[in-house]
């Protein structure tokens, strides 16, 4: 086939296409993953049984704004990338805000604290736990957002399946957050912040190899 | 080059509103762009040319609806031709016969070349590998220009599994040229 015959092919009869494709899909991604991480987490392992005390409390709020900002920031870094030529922009920004909030915030506790306490302040309860419980919570909207992704086309792919893992981790820590018992600030910036890095290395991994097209 | 740009963007939009007319003109101009360009970064391998023209072609209609209205259309043509670029070095591992296609700077209107090489790879065989339901609606809408309903009732299919079966034919169109999923 001359590639003029495939120009005449590729034009003729052309349906019109809807624009905004990548932010369709995404929230697409986004409005069947979360549900599905949700509902994952009240049937296993529950929301905690003081949570009527705990929403009295500003870091119980600290704690499902962190992921909820890094969810919202990725999101638009997904859409970005998901295009060809897409680059992270101010979006990096709203990646690394909020996690570098969270250490600030973590270094200022630390430092009023007495040494002895270090221990709990970072540790808490259930440390082993909490980074593999956030991994597991991470799947259904991963899962969702390379789909997203393989519809669209992503030039960066390893980029963009970290962006994906990134999201997806931040979907499952504020997903996890009202069945977490923890309220440290050094807490949150140890074991969620790698319970987000998890699936996001799993999406830089995968995503040259599932993303291509 | 940015009337180029604002001509090409034009008939692109229009195209992706549906007018065929416009659409044709856009991926015509583009193909003498994209040869020119692809023809300088494939100086070692001018026999790849005209089939990554084709290749690149066939993914900028496939991946029409990823267009921001906000970019440049060059910046996106420009990433889509580089990516296909770069898969096509890959798959030969022959890096050294990259030419410089790395580079970042958008030229990508620079040059034009009309001088269409024949193409090693017959897209027409691929497409006859195509199972029935993607094969037909291509043969029908997009090779004798019928429009979906008539399509629809020379196939037996429904508008909708017509217009599905051109998107995924295309679509698998694209996998088999790269060598597999």
């Amino acid at each position: 086939m001359k590639t003029d015959e495939l120009v005449a092919m590729l034009a003729s009869s052309v349906e019109a296409v809807p624009l905004h494709s990548s932010e369709r899909r995404h929230a697409i991604a986004l409005a069947c993953g979360l549900p599905v991480a949700l509902a994952l987490m009240v049937v296993f392992i529950g929301v905690r049984p003081d949570i009527t005390e705990a929403v009295a409390l500003p870091m119980f709020w600290m704690k499902l704004a962190f992921p909820a900002v890094l969810l919202a920031g990725g999101a638009f870094a997904a859409i970005r990338l998901s295009r060809p030529g897409g680059r992270m922009g101010v979006t990096a920004v709203a990646l690394a805000a909020p996690v570098l909030a969270i250490w600030l915030l973590a270094a200022v506790t630390l430092a009023g604290a007495a040494p002895a306490e270090y221990g709990l302040l970072i540790f808490g309860q259930t440390w082993a736990a909490c980074p593999f419980m956030i991994a597991l919570l991470a799947v259904p909207l991963f899962v969702a957002l390379i789909w997203a992704m393989q519809g669209l086309a992503p030039t960066r792919p390893a980029l963009a399946g970290a962006v994906a893992g990134l999201v997806a981790g931040a979907g499952g820590a504020l997903v996890y957050a009202p069945h977490c018992p923890e309220m440290a600030a050094p807490f949150l910036g140890a074991w969620y912040v790698l319970g987000m890095a998890i699936p996001a290395i799993a999406g830089a991994l995968l995503g040259p190899r599932m993303l291509r097209w | 080059m940015s009337v180029t740009e604002a001509r090409l963007r034009d008939c692109f939009l229009r195209g992706l509103a549906g007018e065929s007319t416009a659409y044709h003109a856009f991926l015509q101009e583009l193909s003498v762009h994209l040869r020119a360009f692809l023809r300088r970064r494939l100086s070692r391998l001018p026999d790849e040319v005209e089939d990554l023209v084709q290749e690149t072609l066939l993914a900028v209609h496939n991946q029409r609806h990823t267009y921001d209205a906000g970019q440049p259309l060059t910046a996106w043509v420009h990433a889509i031709a580089r990516y296909k670029l770069v898969d096509l070095l890959r798959r030969r591992a022959g890096r050294d016969a990259l030419n410089d296609p790395l580079d970042d700077d958008i030229d990508l209107l620079a040059g034009s070349d009309t001088e269409a090489a024949d193409a090693r790879r017959d897209l027409a065989k691929l497409l006859a590998r195509l199972p029935d339901k993607q094969r037909l609606p291509i043969m029908h809408m997009k090779l004798q220009g019928l429009s979906v309903a008539e399509t629809a009732r020379a196939t037996g299919l429904s508008e909708s599994a017509v217009k599905v079966g051109v998107h995924r034919g295309l679509k698998a169109l694209a996998i088999m040229i790269r060598g597999g999923p």
